[in-house]
């Protein structure tokens, strides 16, 4: 059939820029990720305090706005927002393209993580907080010994579907032509004039990328339930 | 073991309120607890006597009034609570066990975090407290494996190794199956004849006949009737007590 020794050729002669695609989209991914959990836990943790002067709560709901305006509007949205906003209301920064995209890809997975990493809090039964504070331990330190390691077990599966949604998400990026997987489909249509071919082993990359990496996270979970057996 | 109510005074509630919301659960309750007094308290679901309890050691604060421990008032403004938290071991309906930790490190985490004891120290001591309920078998195992009369059993030893004054017992044999309330029991038993001043809120009426100094029965918010398990169980004056007790089998 036509279309499968098209591919071969296609892949055959542009692997190099396919292969530049995934390490972008790897890259891409990999850092969004590690800084919107950072953020996205910092955030959420913020969000339980209680500072404040009576129902005046700014933390709260500085926090509550930011999680609910980024899940309100498009990612495509943002990603124009902060490719434009970045360079023109802060020039002095000189940041590059890529960076403008990584920074509204973490500004937006961040907001998602905060929510998880909340509803993965929230769901640690109370009456571990109470038993904690009942023996004399301190808000904090009830966090750090109870909470947080219970916590990180109702987290990680919502946490891995967040990243293989990332990972799909880079995608959009492609948009500015930052190099990532779709930005090189985008370059091989142009030169081959083919649409389908490339566009399948892009879509085989992702496919392969998102299932293993589900695998992987997958094992992980088994290996933290087996540690409580 | 008729304790003088002047004497060797250890908690003392004055009018304390408690409200979730709408609701009124405490209304007024005034009372004190002597050192080595074994307190038990009685009465229907909704009177106030788990919120009472959990009052005692601020895990609800209250409305208003006041909760004198060993002399401080700690519904104060800036009294550290934690402190005092740490010299009132509590026991829970549901076990509340550490489920992230093993059974030892149930026991030695508050100890050691809390600077009471060296690692050594409270390992010995967590020793010691588990052969002292049958369970330093288990001492490596996660608390997923207990059953719940095990993770009682474990509650209320990982409370005793912060050696408190006081330990306050919230409905400790509600939540286990029947063949295991014997077994919890015993121990609550023996930790009072220890001489461990203690309040407990329990539905086993025969219990806390035989154990308890005195019996507090709670209904509507306030103490409706309280005195010796004699006069309340088989004297009881209140009409409310009455009819609570006609109604419980024991």
């Amino acid at each position: 059939m036509e279309f499968f020794s098209v591919m071969a050729q296609v892949w055959s002669k542009y692997s190099h820029l396919f292969l530049h695609g995934l390490w972008m989209t790897l890259y891409m991914g990999a850092l969004t990720v590690a800084i919107s959990t950072v953020f996205g836990s910092i955030l959420a943790l913020l969000r339980r305090s209680n500072w404040g002067i009576g129902p005046f709560k700014p933390i709260q709901w500085i926090v509550t706005a930011y999680v609910e305006i980024i899940r309100g509007t498009p990612i495509l949205l943002q990603l124009y927002f902060f490719y434009f906003m970045l360079p023109s209301w802060l020039p002095f920064l000189d940041l590059s393209e890529f960076a403008c995209v990584l920074i509204a890809c973490c500004v937006n997975s961040t907001a998602y993580v905060c929510e998880i990493v909340r509803a993965g809090i929230q769901a640690v039964d109370i009456g571990q907080t109470e038993a904690a504070r009942s023996l004399g331990l301190n808000g904090t330190q009830t966090m750090i010994h109870i909470v947080i390691p219970q916590a990180v077990k109702n987290i990680l599966p919502a946490l891995c579907n967040e990243f293989i949604a990332i990972v799909k998400e880079t995608s959009l990026a492609s948009t500015f032509f930052i190099g990532e997987l779709m930005t090189q489909f985008k370059t091989i249509n142009g030169i081959t004039y083919r649409v389908l071919e490339p566009l399948t082993i892009v879509g085989i990359i992702y496919f392969l990328l998102t299932f293993i990496l589900s695998k992987l996270i997958a094992l992980l979970e088994r290996r933290l339930n087996a540690s409580e057996r | 073991m008729q304790v003088n109510a002047n004497g060797n005074e250890i908690i003392r509630v004055e009018d304390l309120h408690k409200s979730f919301g709408s609701l009124h659960v405490l209304k007024g309750v005034t009372e004190h607890i002597s050192k080595g007094e074994v307190v038990s308290v009685i009465g229907p679901s909704g009177g106030g006597k788990s919120t009472f309890l959990r009052c005692l050691n601020l895990l609800e604060v209250p409305n208003s009034g006041h909760i004198y421990f060993e002399g401080t008032d700690i519904t104060a403004k800036g009294v550290d609570i934690n402190i005092h938290r740490q010299k009132m071991g509590m026991v829970f309906q549901h076990f509340n066990v550490f489920n992230n930790l093993t059974v030892g490190k149930n026991i030695t985490l508050a100890p050691t975090l809390l600077k009471k004891k060296t690692q050594a120290e409270a390992d010995e001591m967590c020793k010691e407290l588990l052969n002292r309920v049958g369970l330093y078998d288990k001492i490596d195992q996660y608390p997923k494996k207990l059953s719940g009369g095990q993770k009682q059993r474990l509650a209320i030893v990982r409370a005793l190794a912060m050696e408190p004054e006081v330990m306050l017992f919230d409905e400790p044999t509600s939540a286990l199956d029947p063949e295991m309330v014997g077994e919890v029991l015993y121990v609550i038993k023996d930790l009072v004849k220890t001489g461990m001043t203690t309040v407990i809120v329990t539905h086993e009426m025969g219990f806390a006949k035989e154990v308890s100094d005195r019996v507090f029965f709670m209904d509507g918010g306030i103490i409706a009737e309280k005195g010796t398990p004699d006069e309340v169980f088989n004297h009881p004056q209140n009409p409310r007590t009455q009819e609570f007790l006609s109604k419980v089998l024991y």
